[in-house]
Protein backbone atom coordinates (compact mmCIF):
# COMPACT_ATOMS: atom_id res chain seq x y z
CA UNK A 1 0.00 0.00 0.00
CA UNK A 2 1.26 3.07 -0.91
CA UNK A 3 2.03 5.39 2.40
CA UNK A 4 2.97 8.65 0.79
CA UNK A 5 -0.47 10.18 1.29
CA UNK A 6 -0.59 8.75 5.29
CA UNK A 7 0.79 10.44 8.06
CA UNK A 8 1.78 8.43 11.27
CA UNK A 9 -0.55 9.44 14.32
CA UNK A 10 2.47 9.21 16.59
CA UNK A 11 3.85 11.52 15.19
CA UNK A 12 1.20 14.01 14.14
CA UNK A 13 0.54 13.19 18.23
CA UNK A 14 3.97 14.90 19.11
CA UNK A 15 3.92 17.68 16.90
CA UNK A 16 0.68 18.98 18.48
CA UNK A 17 1.34 17.44 21.74
CA UNK A 18 -1.83 15.61 22.14
CA UNK A 19 -2.31 12.22 23.47
CA UNK A 20 -2.55 9.17 20.86
CA UNK A 21 -6.13 8.35 23.15
CA UNK A 22 -7.54 11.32 21.54
CA UNK A 23 -7.22 10.25 18.48
CA UNK A 24 -8.27 6.85 19.23
CA UNK A 25 -11.45 8.31 20.96
CA UNK A 26 -12.11 10.07 17.54
CA UNK A 27 -11.78 6.84 15.65
CA UNK A 28 -14.29 5.16 18.22
CA UNK A 29 -16.90 7.71 17.37
CA UNK A 30 -16.84 7.46 13.67
CA UNK A 31 -14.84 11.05 13.30
CA UNK A 32 -11.63 10.06 11.89
CA UNK A 33 -10.53 6.79 10.11
CA UNK A 34 -7.78 5.41 11.02
CA UNK A 35 -5.52 3.39 8.93
CA UNK A 36 -3.21 0.54 10.48
CA UNK A 37 0.04 -0.39 8.41
CA UNK A 38 2.44 -2.83 10.26
CA UNK A 39 1.08 -2.16 13.71
CA UNK A 40 1.74 1.73 13.11
CA UNK A 41 -1.75 4.01 12.68
CA UNK A 42 -1.91 6.24 10.21
CA UNK A 43 -4.44 9.08 9.37
CA UNK A 44 -5.10 10.31 5.15
CA UNK A 45 -3.36 13.49 4.47
CA UNK A 46 -7.56 14.26 3.47
CA UNK A 47 -8.46 13.98 6.86
CA UNK A 48 -5.77 16.38 8.38
CA UNK A 49 -7.41 19.19 7.92
CA UNK A 50 -10.63 17.61 10.22
CA UNK A 51 -8.55 16.40 12.65
CA UNK A 52 -7.04 19.77 13.43
CA UNK A 53 -10.58 21.31 13.62
CA UNK A 54 -11.33 18.33 16.16
CA UNK A 55 -8.02 19.26 18.04
CA UNK A 56 -9.10 22.79 18.39
CA UNK A 57 -12.06 22.05 19.34
CA UNK A 58 -11.04 19.67 22.08
CA UNK A 59 -7.81 21.39 23.12
CA UNK A 60 -8.41 25.38 22.59
CA UNK A 61 -12.20 25.11 23.04
CA UNK A 62 -12.62 22.74 25.46
CA UNK A 63 -15.77 21.15 23.48
CA UNK A 64 -15.81 17.35 24.73
CA UNK A 65 -15.86 14.31 22.43
CA UNK A 66 -19.77 14.01 22.29
CA UNK A 67 -19.79 17.92 21.23
CA UNK A 68 -17.54 17.52 18.61
CA UNK A 69 -19.66 14.86 16.87
CA UNK A 70 -22.54 17.40 17.39
CA UNK A 71 -21.08 19.98 15.99
CA UNK A 72 -19.71 17.74 13.16
CA UNK A 73 -23.18 17.16 12.50
CA UNK A 74 -24.53 20.13 12.54
CA UNK A 75 -21.59 21.43 10.25
CA UNK A 76 -22.32 18.82 7.95
CA UNK A 77 -26.35 20.14 7.70
CA UNK A 78 -25.11 23.84 7.53
CA UNK A 79 -22.86 23.02 4.24
CA UNK A 80 -25.73 21.04 2.88
CA UNK A 81 -28.35 23.75 3.43
CA UNK A 82 -25.85 26.49 1.55
CA UNK A 83 -25.34 24.22 -1.13
CA UNK A 84 -29.15 24.01 -0.97
CA UNK A 85 -28.97 28.22 -1.24
CA UNK A 86 -26.87 28.57 -3.40
CA UNK A 87 -28.96 26.20 -6.11
CA UNK A 88 -32.16 28.28 -5.29
CA UNK A 89 -30.60 31.54 -5.31
CA UNK A 90 -29.71 30.04 -8.86
CA UNK A 91 -32.77 29.58 -10.03
CA UNK A 92 -34.27 32.62 -8.52
CA UNK A 93 -32.07 34.30 -11.40
CA UNK A 94 -34.03 32.71 -13.69
CA UNK A 95 -37.05 35.05 -12.44
CA UNK A 96 -34.73 38.35 -12.56
CA UNK A 97 -35.73 40.97 -15.08
CA UNK A 98 -32.01 41.49 -17.43
CA UNK A 99 -30.82 44.89 -18.25
CA UNK A 100 -33.89 45.77 -20.45
CA UNK A 101 -36.35 44.60 -18.00
CA UNK A 102 -37.84 41.63 -19.40
CA UNK A 103 -37.99 38.08 -17.92
CA UNK B 1 -5.42 53.60 15.69
CA UNK B 2 -7.69 53.29 18.12
CA UNK B 3 -7.17 52.09 21.75
CA UNK B 4 -9.13 48.52 22.27
CA UNK B 5 -10.55 47.58 25.64
CA UNK B 6 -10.15 43.66 25.97
CA UNK B 7 -11.92 43.26 28.86
CA UNK B 8 -14.59 44.98 27.37
CA UNK B 9 -14.54 42.75 24.37
CA UNK B 10 -14.10 39.24 26.81
CA UNK B 11 -17.05 40.99 28.49
CA UNK B 12 -15.26 40.69 31.94
CA UNK B 13 -14.24 43.11 34.93
CA UNK B 14 -10.60 44.12 35.60
CA UNK B 15 -10.54 42.59 38.61
CA UNK B 16 -11.02 39.18 36.38
CA UNK B 17 -8.64 36.31 37.96
CA UNK B 18 -6.73 34.20 34.75
CA UNK B 19 -9.80 31.45 35.57
CA UNK B 20 -12.02 33.96 34.69
CA UNK B 21 -10.74 35.04 31.59
CA UNK B 22 -10.61 31.42 30.35
CA UNK B 23 -14.15 31.29 30.92
CA UNK B 24 -14.78 34.22 29.00
CA UNK B 25 -12.60 33.48 26.23
CA UNK B 26 -13.86 29.97 25.70
CA UNK B 27 -17.22 31.31 26.33
CA UNK B 28 -17.14 33.57 23.03
CA UNK B 29 -14.66 31.33 21.58
CA UNK B 30 -17.44 28.97 20.78
CA UNK B 31 -19.90 31.50 19.89
CA UNK B 32 -17.30 33.07 16.83
CA UNK B 33 -14.74 30.18 16.49
CA UNK B 34 -14.42 30.31 12.35
CA UNK B 35 -14.38 26.40 12.94
CA UNK B 36 -18.52 26.51 13.59
CA UNK B 37 -18.89 29.91 11.56
CA UNK B 38 -17.88 28.64 8.24
CA UNK B 39 -17.64 31.14 5.23
CA UNK B 40 -18.99 34.11 8.10
CA UNK B 41 -16.33 36.77 8.04
CA UNK B 42 -18.27 38.49 10.71
CA UNK B 43 -17.29 36.07 13.35
CA UNK B 44 -14.10 36.32 12.09
CA UNK B 45 -13.73 39.39 12.46
CA UNK B 46 -15.04 39.04 16.05
CA UNK B 47 -13.47 36.00 16.45
CA UNK B 48 -9.93 37.92 16.03
CA UNK B 49 -10.77 40.21 18.79
CA UNK B 50 -11.56 37.81 21.17
CA UNK B 51 -8.42 36.04 20.10
CA UNK B 52 -6.66 38.75 20.62
CA UNK B 53 -7.86 40.36 23.60
CA UNK B 54 -7.20 36.85 25.07
CA UNK B 55 -4.19 36.93 23.70
CA UNK B 56 -2.90 40.19 26.45
CA UNK B 57 -4.99 39.33 29.04
CA UNK B 58 -3.99 35.13 29.67
CA UNK B 59 -0.54 37.05 29.77
CA UNK B 60 0.38 37.85 32.93
CA UNK B 61 3.38 40.21 31.46
CA UNK B 62 1.51 41.54 28.51
CA UNK B 63 -1.40 42.15 31.32
CA UNK B 64 0.41 44.25 33.29
CA UNK B 65 1.77 46.41 30.11
CA UNK B 66 -1.75 46.70 29.28
CA UNK B 67 -3.36 47.58 33.11
CA UNK B 68 -0.14 49.81 33.11
CA UNK B 69 -0.11 51.77 30.04
CA UNK B 70 -3.84 51.24 28.92
CA UNK B 71 -4.72 54.30 26.59
CA UNK B 72 -1.45 55.52 26.98
CA UNK B 73 0.13 52.79 24.72
CA UNK B 74 1.27 55.54 22.20
CA UNK B 75 3.96 56.11 24.87
CA UNK B 76 4.07 52.59 26.56
CA UNK B 77 8.10 52.00 24.34
CA UNK B 78 9.10 55.24 25.55
CA UNK B 79 8.45 54.34 28.97
CA UNK B 80 10.00 51.18 28.92
CA UNK B 81 13.34 52.88 27.92
CA UNK B 82 12.91 55.14 30.40
CA UNK B 83 12.49 51.94 32.89
CA UNK B 84 15.64 50.63 31.40
CA UNK B 85 17.80 53.07 31.34
CA UNK B 86 17.14 53.59 35.38
CA UNK B 87 18.57 49.53 35.74
CA UNK B 88 14.99 47.85 35.61
CA UNK B 89 14.18 44.97 33.65
CA UNK B 90 12.04 45.14 31.25
CA UNK B 91 8.87 41.78 30.12
CA UNK B 92 10.98 39.82 27.61
CA UNK B 93 8.65 40.11 24.45
CA UNK B 94 7.51 37.01 22.47
CA UNK B 95 7.54 36.34 18.94
CA UNK B 96 5.76 33.60 16.92
CA UNK B 97 2.58 32.54 16.45
CA UNK B 98 -0.38 31.36 18.81
CA UNK B 99 -1.45 27.46 18.04
CA UNK B 100 -4.73 28.68 16.42
CA UNK B 101 -4.65 29.11 12.67
CA UNK B 102 -6.63 31.90 12.61
CA UNK B 103 -4.74 33.86 14.88
CA UNK B 104 -2.03 35.65 12.47
CA UNK B 105 -4.48 39.00 12.04
CA UNK B 106 -3.97 41.45 15.00
CA UNK B 107 -4.77 44.91 15.29
CA UNK B 108 -2.45 47.79 14.52
CA UNK B 109 -3.25 48.55 18.26
CA UNK B 110 -1.54 44.95 19.34
CA UNK B 111 1.19 44.91 16.93
CA UNK B 112 2.22 48.81 18.14
CA UNK B 113 1.99 47.29 21.66
CA UNK B 114 3.10 43.83 21.76
CA UNK B 115 5.12 43.71 18.01
CA UNK B 116 2.96 40.78 16.94
CA UNK B 117 1.46 37.81 17.54
CA UNK B 118 2.46 35.32 20.68
CA UNK B 119 2.53 32.28 21.78
CA UNK B 120 -0.15 31.06 24.25
CA UNK B 121 -1.19 27.88 22.94
CA UNK B 122 0.29 23.81 24.13
CA UNK B 123 3.74 24.73 22.38
CA UNK B 124 5.54 27.09 20.51
CA UNK B 125 7.36 24.73 18.42
CA UNK B 126 3.50 22.83 17.27
CA UNK B 127 3.42 22.30 13.70
CA UNK B 128 0.47 24.27 12.28
CA UNK B 129 -1.76 24.14 8.55
CA UNK B 130 -1.70 27.89 7.52
CA UNK B 131 -4.49 30.06 7.67
CA UNK B 132 -7.11 29.00 4.76
CA UNK B 133 -7.44 31.74 1.93
CA UNK B 134 -10.84 32.31 0.75
CA UNK B 135 -11.20 34.72 -2.48
CA UNK B 136 -14.08 35.58 -4.97
CA UNK B 137 -13.70 35.15 -9.02
CA UNK B 138 -16.50 37.32 -11.05
CA UNK B 139 -17.27 35.30 -14.61
CA UNK B 140 -19.16 35.90 -17.43
CA UNK B 141 -21.42 33.16 -18.59
CA UNK B 142 -19.70 32.53 -21.73
CA UNK B 143 -16.18 32.87 -19.75
CA UNK B 144 -17.93 29.69 -17.50
CA UNK B 145 -19.07 28.32 -21.04
CA UNK B 146 -15.27 27.31 -22.01
CA UNK B 147 -12.58 25.87 -19.57
CA UNK B 148 -9.82 27.93 -19.57
CA UNK B 149 -6.86 28.75 -17.45
CA UNK B 150 -7.01 32.34 -15.33
CA UNK B 151 -3.72 33.95 -13.64
CA UNK B 152 -4.96 34.75 -10.08
CA UNK B 153 -3.16 37.46 -7.82
CA UNK B 154 -3.85 35.82 -3.89
CA UNK B 155 -1.87 38.14 -1.48
CA UNK B 156 0.53 39.13 -3.97
CA UNK B 157 1.22 35.32 -5.19
CA UNK B 158 0.37 35.23 -8.90
CA UNK B 159 -1.60 31.59 -9.20
CA UNK B 160 -2.32 30.53 -12.45
CA UNK B 161 -5.34 27.93 -12.25
CA UNK B 162 -7.22 25.89 -14.73
CA UNK B 163 -11.19 27.22 -14.51
CA UNK B 164 -13.31 23.88 -15.46
CA UNK B 165 -16.18 24.62 -18.08
CA UNK B 166 -19.56 24.49 -16.29
CA UNK B 167 -18.69 25.55 -13.24
CA UNK B 168 -21.80 27.12 -11.34
CA UNK B 169 -22.71 30.59 -9.66
CA UNK B 170 -21.62 30.33 -6.11
CA UNK B 171 -19.14 26.97 -6.36
CA UNK B 172 -16.55 26.71 -4.39
CA UNK B 173 -13.13 25.43 -5.65
CA UNK B 174 -10.26 24.02 -3.33
CA UNK B 175 -6.41 25.14 -4.47
CA UNK B 176 -4.66 22.96 -2.16
CA UNK B 177 -1.44 24.52 -0.70
CA UNK B 178 -2.07 28.01 -1.75
CA UNK B 179 -3.41 29.22 1.38
CA UNK B 180 -1.18 30.74 4.00
CA UNK B 181 1.93 29.28 5.08
CA UNK B 182 2.78 26.87 7.61
CA UNK B 183 3.50 27.53 10.83
CA UNK B 184 7.17 25.48 12.78
CA UNK B 185 7.15 23.51 9.09
CA UNK B 186 3.29 23.03 9.40
CA UNK B 187 1.56 22.41 5.66
CA UNK B 188 0.35 25.16 3.91
CA UNK B 189 -3.25 26.33 4.11
CA UNK B 190 -5.73 26.18 0.96
CA UNK B 191 -7.23 28.69 -1.36
CA UNK B 192 -10.91 28.27 -1.62
CA UNK B 193 -12.22 30.66 -5.32
CA UNK B 194 -15.98 31.24 -5.07
CA UNK B 195 -17.39 31.90 -8.24
CA UNK B 196 -19.57 34.58 -9.19
CA UNK B 197 -21.20 34.58 -12.75
CA UNK B 198 -22.84 37.49 -13.85
CA UNK B 199 -26.61 37.05 -15.46
CA UNK B 200 -26.13 37.31 -19.21
CA UNK B 201 -28.22 39.54 -21.16
CA UNK B 202 -29.42 36.97 -23.65
CA UNK B 203 -29.45 33.72 -21.69
CA UNK B 204 -30.53 32.73 -18.22
CA UNK B 205 -28.88 29.24 -17.10
CA UNK B 206 -30.33 26.42 -14.40
CA UNK B 207 -28.18 23.48 -13.85
CA UNK B 208 -27.11 22.80 -17.03
CA UNK B 209 -29.82 23.69 -19.28
CA UNK B 210 -29.77 27.04 -20.45
CA UNK B 211 -32.88 29.48 -21.45
CA UNK B 212 -33.33 32.37 -24.13
CA UNK B 213 -36.24 34.38 -25.94
CA UNK B 214 -36.02 34.18 -29.82
CA UNK B 215 -38.36 37.07 -31.82
CA UNK B 216 -39.97 35.72 -34.41
CA UNK B 217 -42.14 37.66 -37.04
CA UNK B 218 -45.60 36.92 -37.36
CA UNK B 219 -45.14 35.70 -41.00
CA UNK B 220 -42.60 33.26 -40.15
CA UNK B 221 -44.95 32.36 -36.98
CA UNK B 222 -48.01 31.90 -39.21
CA UNK B 223 -46.15 30.29 -42.34
CA UNK B 224 -43.28 28.75 -41.02
CA UNK B 225 -39.58 28.85 -42.29
CA UNK B 226 -35.94 28.85 -41.53
CA UNK B 227 -34.64 31.52 -38.76
CA UNK B 228 -30.82 31.84 -37.41
CA UNK B 229 -30.73 31.70 -33.44
CA UNK B 230 -27.45 32.20 -31.58
CA UNK B 231 -26.02 29.69 -29.30
CA UNK B 232 -23.60 29.93 -26.80
CA UNK B 233 -21.41 28.17 -29.22
CA UNK B 234 -22.47 29.39 -32.64
CA UNK B 235 -25.26 30.21 -34.63
CA UNK B 236 -27.86 27.24 -35.20
CA UNK B 237 -30.61 27.13 -38.25
CA UNK B 238 -33.64 26.26 -36.98
CA UNK B 239 -36.73 25.50 -38.83
CA UNK B 240 -40.14 26.83 -37.64
CA UNK B 241 -43.48 25.11 -37.68
CA UNK B 242 -46.31 26.84 -39.40
CA UNK B 243 -48.96 28.39 -37.13
CA UNK B 244 -45.87 28.84 -34.45
CA UNK B 245 -47.79 29.99 -31.30
CA UNK B 246 -46.71 33.06 -29.29
CA UNK B 247 -44.50 31.78 -26.03
CA UNK B 248 -44.60 28.02 -27.68
CA UNK B 249 -40.92 26.31 -26.52
CA UNK B 250 -38.70 24.32 -28.70
CA UNK B 251 -35.76 22.02 -27.11
CA UNK B 252 -32.30 22.01 -28.62
CA UNK B 253 -30.65 18.73 -27.42
CA UNK B 254 -27.02 19.27 -26.34
CA UNK B 255 -26.82 23.06 -27.07
CA UNK B 256 -26.60 24.02 -23.25
CA UNK B 257 -23.91 24.10 -20.89
CA UNK B 258 -21.19 21.69 -20.47
CA UNK B 259 -21.54 19.49 -17.30
CA UNK B 260 -19.10 20.17 -14.97
CA UNK B 261 -16.33 17.88 -15.41
CA UNK B 262 -17.76 15.55 -17.84
CA UNK B 263 -16.16 16.42 -20.97
CA UNK B 264 -18.36 16.48 -24.10
CA UNK B 265 -21.60 16.23 -21.99
CA UNK B 266 -23.99 19.25 -22.23
CA UNK B 267 -27.06 20.51 -20.89
CA UNK B 268 -30.28 21.41 -23.64
CA UNK B 269 -31.25 24.93 -24.94
CA UNK B 270 -34.78 26.00 -24.57
CA UNK B 271 -35.98 28.65 -26.81
CA UNK B 272 -39.52 29.97 -26.23
CA UNK B 273 -41.10 32.23 -29.29
CA UNK B 274 -42.17 35.66 -28.92
CA UNK B 275 -43.80 36.69 -31.83
CA UNK B 276 -43.62 40.17 -32.96
CA UNK B 277 -46.73 42.00 -34.35
CA UNK B 278 -45.90 44.20 -36.95
CA UNK B 279 -46.51 47.98 -36.71
CA UNK B 280 -46.57 50.75 -38.84
CA UNK B 281 -48.73 49.25 -41.17
CA UNK B 282 -48.67 49.99 -45.08
CA UNK B 283 -52.59 51.00 -46.58
CA UNK B 284 -51.76 47.72 -48.91
CA UNK B 285 -51.11 45.32 -45.59
CA UNK B 286 -54.27 46.94 -43.56
CA UNK B 287 -56.17 46.26 -46.79
CA UNK B 288 -55.04 42.53 -46.66
CA UNK B 289 -55.27 41.73 -42.76
CA UNK B 290 -58.94 43.56 -43.19
CA UNK B 291 -59.23 41.05 -46.39
CA UNK B 292 -57.75 38.59 -43.91
CA UNK B 293 -60.35 39.13 -40.87
CA UNK B 294 -63.59 38.47 -43.34
CA UNK B 295 -62.34 35.03 -44.59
Amino acid sequence: MQTENLIAIEEFCANHNIEISFISTLEQTGLIEIITIEETWFIDVSQLQYLEKFVRFYYELGINIEGIETITHLLQRINGLQDEITALKNRLRLYEPNEYGEL
Amino acid sequence: MTFIDYYKVLGIEKTATPADIKNAYRKLARKYHPDLNPNDKDAKANFQQINEANAVLSDPEKRKKYDQYGKDWQHADEFEKAKQTQGQTSGQRSTGYSETQFEGNFSDFFESMFGGATSTGRSGQVKYRGEDYNAELHLNLIDAYNSHKQTLTVNGENIRITIPAGIENGQTIKIAGHGGQGINGGPNGDLYITFLIANDPKFKRLDNNLYTKVDLDLYTAVLGGEITIDTLNGKVKLNVKPETQNGSKIKLKNKGFPVYKNEGQFGDLYITYVIKIPTNLTDKQRTLFIELSKL
